[in-house]
């Protein structure tokens, strides 16, 4: 409720404009993704080789996608570590 | 050899036709020579918006199928010497002519003219890639709706996977009231969002339907602000540098660095 008020009385975020800003921001990081779909393939490729340095992990089970939450978009990675790699140097 | 500049959008309906046609009379009024080509075939518009409608004996299709040549497909604009029209075909769909032919026909029209400026229809499909196959340079009109510029973001993509770089935008329909009140997105959110150049801003003007109901482009009009406003796109895209006039930001900062002749 209090939520709502402070909604109503704060112009600033409520103005139709942002708000079809906000959606526009939100829906056009789907599309520029699904525009490439390689993108996530390369992603994917990249991090393999950079996590890699530090860890064994499963490749064939690494998931990379983009997700929607309320009110932003997240890249959730979901990378299965088999083991530590013993000899990296902590920076 | 003539430039060859496709205007396009992806939506529907926020005025490729409106914008062809002004771009088209307003280079014409400064002596260039122009070509106007209706790709939207099946739904031929180009020739009513410039007044030619009583005037059509062939069409695009003819041209590219080799009944006539492109010369007598020409219909030549009583009022403009230097303004052309090349119309599309009504009766047939989007497939009677190939991408291939499109470049060819665009070939020789910038064999002949200064600027050749493409209209073309609505959505993605082979319409689209058709208007897109001879040109060298991309308008892509939005206005102010989420719908729009989301498709306007497409396009802009299809736009750079067929090499077409560099697109610069419209925006049309433009509310200053809106704007200020919060209510309307601002030139400056529409460029945050699809980073590419800015090319003009076209308000919502009344003249516009005005003029186009008697088959006139609103450019020709001295006093209207959708005319001044084309008029300085029309100067922009022969390369001069031309400030936004309020009248196009409707008093509100807007980024001038952004804003780019079109060579
Ligand atoms: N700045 C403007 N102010 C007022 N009306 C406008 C403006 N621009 C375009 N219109 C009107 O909007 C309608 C659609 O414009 P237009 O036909 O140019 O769009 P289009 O993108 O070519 O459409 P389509 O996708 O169907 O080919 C027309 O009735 C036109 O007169
Ligand atoms: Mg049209």
């Amino acid at each position: 409720m209090l939520d709502f008020i402070t909604r109503i009385f704060n112009r600033e975020s409520t103005a139709s404009k942002n708000i079809a800003k906000e959606r526009l921001r939100l829906v056009l990081v789907h599309d520029r993704a699904s525009v490439s779909p390689q993108l996530l393939q390369t992603l994917k490729e990249d991090l393999i080789r950079v996590i890699s340095n530090y860890m064994v992990i499963d490749e064939e089970a690494l998931e990379v996608n983009l997700e929607n939450s309320e009110n932003q978009v997240a890249l959730i990675a979901n990378i299965p570590i088999k083991s530590m790699k013993r000899n990296v140097n902590a920076v | 050899m003539g430039e060859v500049i496709v205007v396009t959008s992806g939506k529907g309906g926020v005025g490729k036709t409106t914008t062809t046609a002004n771009l088209g009379t307003g280079l014409a009024q400064l002596g260039y020579k122009v070509a106007l080509v209706d790709a939207d075939i099946g739904l031929r518009n180009l020739d009513v918006v410039l007044g030619l409608e009583n005037r059509i004996v062939y069409d695009i299709t003819d041209v590219t199928g080799g009944h006539c040549r492109l010369r007598q497909a020409l219909i030549k604009d009583k009022r403009y010497e230097g303004l052309f029209l090349l119309p599309a075909a009504q009766t047939k769909d989007k497939t009677a002519v190939s991408p291939d032919q499109m470049k060819a026909l665009c070939e020789d029209l910038s064999q002949e003219f200064d600027y050749v400026i493409i209209d073309c229809p609505a959505g993605i499909e082979q319409g689209f890639r058709n208007a897109i196959a001879g040109a060298h340079r991309a308008i892509v009109v939005t206005t102010p709706e989420v719908s729009a510029v989301r498709d306007a973001d497409r396009i802009i993509g299809l736009l750079e996977a067929a090499e077409l770089r560099d697109p610069k935008l419209i925006i049309n329909r433009v509310r200053h009231k809106m704007v200020a009140a919060g209510d309307m997105m601002s030139i400056d959110d529409i460029i945050d969002i699809l980073a590419v150049d800015l090319l003009g801003v076209v308000p919502e003007d009344e003249m516009v339907i005005i003029t186009t109901n008697r088959g006139e482009a609103v450019i020709q009009d001295d006093r209207s602000r959708s005319g001044m406003a084309f008029r300085n796109i029309v100067r922009r895209i022969t390369g001069e540098q031309v400030p936004l006039l309020p009248l196009e930001e409707g008093g509100l900062f807007s980024k001038l660095r952004r804003l780019m002749g079109f060579k």
